[in-house]
């Protein structure tokens, strides 16, 4: 079925690309305008230089297929012996340079736009792991600060061709980035382990995540509205799988929604508290597993050997449950398996290394309380 | 002492090549060494395609059907290394061999032996690194750019075979280098200035000292990278201090250079081609030199081009941008010379001009997305999209390896002593055209629509072009076997091949019959006026 809508799409696609054409939607085989003063510069400039090199093109081949079918010995034509000119040389030198200039001054002014230093509303750490973003919203007053990680949300059986695809395939997050509008917002990008790259086209931002550097970029978003990019730099096997989305709201509804990220961030704290029985940690780590484990180490837990090992019988899960939650927390150098301290609460911690010393018969029959957790990181 | 006569006489004998396999494992004639590049590059050819269409056919419609993310990402590294190192940079080399002492009037390379040398390193390099796919881990899945710490701390083990081939091709081609300047500096046939060589012959020496300029600062990168997985270093590993970003100037400090390596001996290729074919003298021969001269010395300031994202100062990104457009001066001269070559000439249209028109015309459609490429605040649109793709490969397969392909139509008379099939070499160069610009020209579209390159997956917006894209690298890739049959028809017969065999043609290697014999120019010709047309 599937394949037949391929099939259909494929003979169909002069027909879509006319009425793409006719709806004066370009989003399909050209840059978009975007959504901010700088993306609508670089579309501008883009579109100035494209022109400026049909017009050469035309110019060229023009003198080129004039020349074919004229100069041909067939129509009797007998050669030139010309084979010098330093009056031409001269010439297209001269004028590709002074066109060159032509391009070179706007592209400064855009570039120096965008290099443009100007006080940031609101400042966002973006930080890339394998292979998800992490988000940060700074704030002087560290009991303030939202902190949640984005992953890709499209399921497996979607890309596995399972199931239909659905109308956001492969850039749709669990959690997106939130910002308001009209507000300059200052990305801090950098990464936790390979180089990625922040790019979302309708800002015209695109950054790479290096791990070592904080670099900055920035946006102000005219309109309230949800802006989807991808990660930009090969970072892996899912380099395809890290898409990058922004909610940009009103900035009511963003107040709003800080407010309950807020509460969410209080409640956390309440539940890292309290005691869980085994059953309830298994099923929260089942959860948890699901979200951050399975790009490694599979849903079945076999892993792909030798780069992501199998929790099967075997290694960690089945040791002592100090390195269990060590690994976890700090993660394991030149590996990709990562500090995952950084990026999950305690009682998700807890709840991860219980599943996995319970789960595919590993039936270890012991668990770990999130204050345990807790006492550990801080005594570390 | 009678005997030793006997000896130094029969060794001035004028004998012709030994039999079996020991002619090609010892050999040490520019011919056969020429032969044996090409054949090398002409099967890496068919490896590196074969990764390629196990990409197109994966990327055909959206979803995970034939490749999982982990084999995709080996199959564009090693697509990407093998036909950069496997593919265009070998048959460059072979041609280099069977045409730069033909066309100087030398008798042979200056170091023959040196010569079977450095050709004999690149099989055990290929194999090394093709033996990675069945290695634990699989094979280099960090790119052809294998940015650190990717290929570092992140890469699979067979990385230290990677990097020890590396190694190998760098020697191979540092060799390979040396021993094209050391034949063109001094054994130029008596009375041949440096400026009536052949342009073939000089875009070759400029190649041959970029890479012995940068082949060393690949070296130098792939070492570093060796020290910090063995040995504990941490040049490119930010905890331990090191910078992941230093990886990537000294890698594009090789990089840039690199893709003019790949480039030069085509524009040498083009202007053998059409004067011939246009039956006019090549125009403005002169300028032709400077601006290869140019090319390769501005290649030298551009690296940071490819690095617009990384976070330079605007100070840096300007600076790289402005010397980047600046490559647009140069090569632009080529091009109109080639036009001016082509007005009011007496032109035909055999195979290799059908591919050297092809080549002027496509590299420009090249140059024009380099040029928009340089302007860094659409590279940050377009950078590492499918935009990106489309730009390298329109200068790369009909810039070089359509250029590689004239050379092969253009020389395989005098080579073999018999001419090609011409309907089916027209049949090939047509379904070559067609099938690279359907595969090709949509990915420009793709990638400003956003999609970013190197992944196994797409969003659906994407999926009309990738499924014409992929229709076209098939096409393209299938017609290859045609141009395997046409070469292997024109070795085994066909019309006999004259002296001169194209009535257009200029240069030395037109005055010594078809095919050329095994031994050439043991006394040097004298007729200068025929050496550059």
């Amino acid at each position: 079925m599937n394949n037949l809508k391929q099939l259909r799409r494929f003979f169909l696609w002069p027909t879509l690309l006319f009425c793409h054409t006719a709806s004066a939607d370009f989003s399909f085989w050209n840059l978009r305008k975007g959504v901010t003063e700088i993306s609508r510069e670089v579309y501008d400039l883009h579109m100035l230089i494209f022109y400026i090199c049909c017009v050469i093109g035309v110019i060229v081949f023009g003198a080129m297929i004039v020349s074919m079918i004229l100069h041909r010995k067939s129509l009797g034509a007998e050669p030139a012996t010309f084979h010098e000119s330093t009056k031409l040389e001269v010439a297209w030198t001269i004028i590709p340079i002074v066109i060159l200039i032509g391009m070179a001054v706007p592209a400064t002014s855009t570039l120096r736009d965008m290099y443009e230093p100007g006080e940031p509303d609101l400042d966002v750490e973006v930080r890339g792991y394998q292979w998800k973003w992490q988000y940060t919203y700074l704030n002087d007053d560290p009991s303030k600060e939202i902190q949640f990680m984005s992953a890709l949300r499209t399921p497996q059986d979607e890309i596995q061709n399972r199931a239909g695809k659905g109308e956001h395939y492969l850039l749709d997050v669990d959690n997106p980035l939130v910002v308001p509008v009209n507000k300059r917002i200052r990305f801090l990008i950098t990464s936790n382990d390979v180089i990625h790259s922040f790019w979302v086209p309708d800002f015209a931002v695109k950054k790479d995540a290096i791990p070592g550097f904080v670099h900055e970029s920035w946006a102000i978003v005219e309109e309230p509205g949800i802006y989807r990019g991808q990660c930009a730099e090969l970072c892996g096997k899912d380099h395809g799988f890290m898409p990058i989305v922004v909610h940009a709201m009103e900035q009511e509804d963003y107040d709003k929604w800080v407010i309950e990220k807020q509460d969410e961030a209080a409640k956390v704290f309440e539940i890292v508290g309290k005691s869980w029985s085994t059953d309830e940690l298994i099923a929260k780590g089942e959860e948890v597993y699901a979200r951050n484990c399975v790009a490694c180490h599979q849903t079945n837990g076999q892993g792909i050997p030798p780069a992501f090992p199998s929790l099967v019988g075997q290694g960690i899960p089945v040791g002592p449950i100090a390195d269990h939650i060590d690994i976890l927390l700090y993660g394991r150098a030149g590996t990709a398996m990562q500090a995952f301290g950084q990026q999950l609460n305690a009682a998700e911690i807890a709840a991860v290394v219980t599943y996995t010393r319970n789960a595919w018969g590993n039936n270890m029959q012991d668990s770990v309380q999130p204050k345990e957790i807790n006492v550990m990181m801080a005594s570390q | 002492m009678n005997a030793v006569v006997e000896e130094h006489h029969d060794d001035h004998h004028d004998h012709g090549p030994a039999k079996g396999i020991t002619r090609w494992l010892y050999t040490t004639n520019h011919k056969d060494i020429g032969t044996l590049y090409l054949w090398f590059s002409f099967a890496m050819f068919f490896v590196g395609g074969i990764c390629a269409l196990g990409i197109r056919a994966e990327l055909f419609q959206p979803g995970l059907q034939i490749v999982q993310p982990e084999l995709f990402n080996q199959l564009t590294t090693m697509h990407g290394l093998i036909m950069v190192f496997g593919a265009v940079m070998p048959a460059f080399v072979g041609l280099a061999n069977w045409l730069v002492p033909m066309m100087i009037g030398a008798p042979d390379m200056a170091l023959p032996r040196m010569n079977n040398y450095s050709f004999w390193i690149l099989p055990f390099a290929f194999g090394m690194l093709l033996s990675t796919f069945f290695m634990e881990g699989g094979a280099p899945n960090y790119g052809w750019t294998f940015y650190a710490p990717l290929s570092t701390e992140y890469a699979p083990p067979s990385v230290t075979f990677f990097i020890f081939a590396v190694h190998l091709m760098g020697i191979s081609s540092i060799m390979g280098s040396i021993n094209v300047i050391v034949t063109i500096l001094n054994m130029r046939a008596p009375g041949m200035t440096l400026m009536q060589m052949p342009l073939f012959v000089w875009t070759w020496l400029i190649t041959a000292y970029l890479l012995i300029a940068v082949m060393p600062v690949l070296a130098g990168v792939v070492t570093m990278m060796l020290m910090d997985i063995h040995f504990g270093t941490a040049f490119f590993n930010a905890a331990g201090g090191g910078d992941p970003v230093l990886f990537q100037h000294v890698f594009w400090f090789f990089g840039h250079p690199e893709v003019y390596i790949m480039i030069l001996p085509a524009f040498g290729v083009v202007s053998a081609i059409i004067p011939t074919f246009a039956r006019k003298k090549l125009f403005g021969y002169d300028s032709m030199v400077y601006a290869t001269a140019s090319i390769a010395f501005l290649s030298f300031i551009v690296w940071a081009h490819h690095m617009f994202t990384v976070g330079i100062p605007l100070a840096g990104e300007l600076y790289f941008m402005y010397a980047t457009m600046v490559i647009a001066v140069p090569t632009g001269v080529k091009v109109f010379n080639w036009v001016a070559t082509m007005w009011q000439g007496s032109m035909t249209f055999e195979t290799p001009m059908l591919f050297a028109i092809a080549f002027v015309i496509l590299f420009t459609i090249g140059g024009f997305s380099g040029l928009m490429l340089s302007i860094v605040p659409a590279d940050f649109q377009y950078h590492d999209t499918y935009f990106v793709v489309a730009h390298f490969h329109y200068v790369l397969v009909p810039g070089s390896i359509f250029s590689i392909m004239a050379a092969v139509y253009y020389w395989l008379p005098k080579w073999t002593g018999n001419m090609y099939d011409e309907t089916l070499g027209k049949t090939h160069f047509w379904l070559s055209f067609v099938g690279i610009n359907v595969t090709f020209f949509p990915q420009h579209f793709i990638g400003l629509a956003g999609m970013p390159r190197r992944i196994p997956d797409y969003a659906l917006q994407f999926a009309d072009w990738n499924m014409v894209s992929s229709c076209g690298a098939f096409l393209f890739g299938f017609s290859q076997l045609l141009f395997l049959f046409i070469i292997i028809k024109c070795i085994r017969g066909g019309q006999r091949a004259t002296e001169r065999v194209w009535d257009g043609a200029r240069g030395l290697e037109w005055t010594i019959p078809s095919p050329a014999p095994y031994h050439t120019f043991s006394t040097p010709p004298k007729d200068m006026a025929e050496a550059h047309g």
